[in-house]
């Protein structure tokens, strides 16, 4: 047996402990489903101790969990401080699946909506940044007001629903493959504006961007040195979000959009008004990116261009196709591991970039599903594999 | 804006964006060939790009090149470095196509999925040429530029009042035009061409009519590989640098520019190029050079809104259908 048909074996056996897992939930009763989810949220949120658990002034280690941690080396990375960004890129992966996933529409530019969400919290929380200038000045406010960071959550929100729209607008009567190339334009536009205008400070970046409010014990709770509260708010946004996706996507308008990603001819015929469900699709996958950018910004406490480059877009789209597009649990088990493996191999910090490139490869052609497909769209592209043409 | 300084040199910016432009639109025959017969975005084109410049380079030092050498020298070492440059790249196109493409194409993948599967390859590409050969080669190699030896010495051949057209200039306007005349005569005249053509209307047909469609797309890979390793070949003419990330930029220019004249039509290729270059060299004298990607990108949304498939429309298939 050569090792691509061992390949094949390993992920069919996977596969079949997956459906089985998956089988076996769906039999289980109300009562254990909830007792299943509460032990998996006690899980998560228990995360930054994992094995290591300080019970009584010691650390009792756990040797399996122990190892799974990025710190145990004095260079790796602090693991609340990776949980934290796996959280955030969890929330980005799970927004562009409403628009890749859901709604079929390619979107390469999604690092734009990243940096309008992070850009808002800045431009408008940030005593030093040129916009609370002009309004201290337009207005005659005190020295060293800005917007209050509670409030800026509803402007980041805005800011990239408008631009979600903005960009659909023109955008979304293209065919598929134009729209990957406009959005990829918009992400850059995006970039190149921020570090080209004189009102995001060009270049130079922004300092000072507030994080949440709040302390504890005199100290600010969240603050720059202690990642384990910023974890926790980032985490509880993920699950806040996860959770709406989730009824949004079991209501009418989560059909609407499986039957455009089908068939966008047939969901138009059927009285699906396909146009404004795919900008609607546009505006909330926006809407995800832009908060994910503003939790990002504010636990930075600067950002500058330079954040926003156009691999992150396409970091995020592999996130989602590897996980499994379409699927919620796929994907964000896609984000999971290309945050998390990258720091955890930190010491072969030289060589992750091949194996990333070699890793999309082979997922995609052992499993162009994804590792965790979502039903459905599996059996699309099972219906599509008898369709091939004969010779090709 | 600085209206007077392109009014004032309009000349001169013009030729300079059909100058740059050249190089996007035989770049973006590559995107555009593919395009037209697979409907599928070969994104990892621009390093098959970026390998041909690597060629040209590794060639040129072989034969001991140096600064501005005697012009049959010169000439020598341009047409040995279009040789090279055009078999690495065409057999670079070729591999990938083997090993990444076709497994995906016997599952009827969607076109999602040869996306990141091509974004796999230029990652892959790129890291074997900025870090893996870097770590048993050493130079050349590795993250940094790479200046090649400059074969041409920039010479204002014509002048113009206003503009001075240089040897370079005509040299990669040329040659772009030649490769392209060349390659519509091919697609549109011989019996592989006619192939081609085949396929891209309608592959099930072509294959009842006795057609191999492995073959045909081998062919067009390579043919976009040679095309792209003609205009690696330019830009080392030109520019006298590389990089293991060079494509990355250029492969988004060909690939908007291949976009803008109409996807998968080869004189839109062309057309798509030089209105790109020409775009770009006179938005940066306009405002300054940072905005013309901006620029170039705001004129395609512009464009696509108008003519949703491009200035001249998609029709490899449809071209003497």
């Amino acid at each position: 047996m050569n090792a691509a048909d061992r390949l094949r074996d390993i992920d069919k056996r996977r596969q079949g402990f997956l459906n089985s897992m998956s089988d076996r939930w769906h039999r289980l009763s109300f009562g254990w489903r909830l007792a299943v989810i509460l032990a998996g949220v006690v899980f998560v949120y228990s995360l930054p101790w994992l094995g290591r658990y300080p019970i009584g002034g010691h650390n009792y280690l756990v040797p399996g969990l122990y190892n799974l941690r990025t710190d145990t080396t004095p260079e790796g990375s602090n693991f609340p401080y990776v949980l934290f960004f796996c959280s955030i890129y969890v929330l980005i992966a799970v927004g562009l699946n409403v628009v890749v996933g859901l709604a079929g529409l390619l979107d390469l530019g999604y690092v734009g909506f990243f940096a309008i969400g992070a850009y808002s919290v800045a431009l408008f929380g940030a005593p030093t940044s040129p916009v609370v200038g002009m309004l201290r000045n337009q207005f005659g406010l005190p020295q060293g007001w800005a917007v209050a960071w509670a409030a800026c959550i509803p402007i980041a929100i805005a800011l990239t629903m408008i631009s979600g729209v903005i960009l659909g607008w023109p955008t979304l009567r293209l065919r598929g493959d134009y729209l990957a190339i406009v959005t990829l334009g918009f992400g850059e536009i995006i970039r190149i504006v921020a570090r080209n205008s004189s009102f995001t400070n060009a270049n130079r970046g922004i300092f000072g961007v507030p994080p949440p409010p709040g302390t504890s014990g005199g100290e600010p709770l969240f603050n720059p040195g202690d990642p384990i509260p910023w974890y926790f708010l980032a985490i509880s946004v993920t699950i806040i979000f996860i959770l709406a996706v989730r009824v949004l996507e079991r209501s009418r308008v989560g059909r609407a959009w499986l039957a455009i990603r089908e068939d966008e001819d047939a969901a138009e015929i059927t009285g699906v008004p396909s146009f404004r469900f795919k900008l609607w699709a546009f505006a909330i996958g926006a809407a995800l990116g832009g908060a994910s950018g503003m939790l990002f910004a504010s636990r930075l406490g600067f950002i500058e261009p330079n954040n926003f480059q156009l691999n992150f877009s396409i970091l995020f789209v592999s996130m989602v196709v590897i996980g499994g597009s379409g699927n919620m649990v796929g994907v964000a088990v896609g984000a999971i591991l290309l945050t998390y493996l990258p720091e955890r191999f930190r010491p072969f910090a030289d060589w992750r970039p091949f194996a990333f490139g070699v890793a999309l490869v082979v997922v995609m052609i052992l499993r162009p599903q994804g590792l965790i497909p979502s039903s459905r769209r599996s059996r699309e592209l099972e219906d599509r594999a008898k369709e091939a043409p004969a010779n090709v | 804006m600085n209206i007077d300084a392109l009014i004032d040199h309009i000349g001169q910016h013009t030729v300079n964006g059909l100058f740059k432009g050249s190089i996007y639109a035989l770049v973006a025959l590559g995107y555009t060939l593919v395009y037209g017969v697979l409907k599928l975005i070969n994104f990892a084109h621009s390093e098959v790009f970026m390998v041909g410049t690597f060629a040209v380079l590794g060639v040129w030092s072989f034969m001991g090149a140096t600064d501005g050498p005697t012009l049959p020298s010169a000439l020598m070492f341009i047409v040995v470095g279009l040789l090279i440059a055009a078999a690495a790249a065409g057999g670079t196109a070729l591999l990938v196509e083997r090993i990444a493409y076709r497994p995906l194409r016997r599952k009827n993948a969607p076109s999602l999925v040869f996306l990141i599967t091509a974004i796999g390859v230029s990652l892959v590409l790129q890291e074997i040429f900025g870090f893996v050969l870097a770590k048993f080669f050493g130079r050349p190699f590795g993250r940094l530029v790479v200046g090649m030896p400059n074969i041409v010495v920039s010479d204002p051949v014509i002048r113009l009042p206003g503009v001075d057209i240089t040897n370079k200039h005509l040299i990669v306007f040329a040659a772009a035009v030649l490769m392209m005349i060349g390659l519509d005569q091919f697609i549109n005249r011989t019996r592989y061409g006619r192939g081609v053509r085949a396929v891209a209307q309608s592959p099930d047909t072509a294959a009842l009519m006795g057609v191999n469609q492995d073959r045909v797309i081998m062919l067009i890979f390579v043919l976009g590989g040679i095309m792209a390793g003609v205009a690696s070949l330019l830009w080392s003419v030109s520019f006298a640098v590389t990089k293991f990330d060079i494509g990355f930029v250029i492969g988004l220019k060909a690939f908007t520019a291949a976009v803008l004249g109409g996807i998968g039509n080869l004189r839109g290729a062309l057309l798509g190029g030089l209105v790109l270059g020409v775009v770009e060299a006179y938005s940066s004298s306009l405002f300054n050079s940072n905005w013309e990607d901006v620029t170039a990108f705001v004129v395609l949304v512009v464009v696509l809104m108008f003519r949703p498939t491009g200035l001249l429309g998609e029709s490899l298939g449809r071209a003497r259908a």
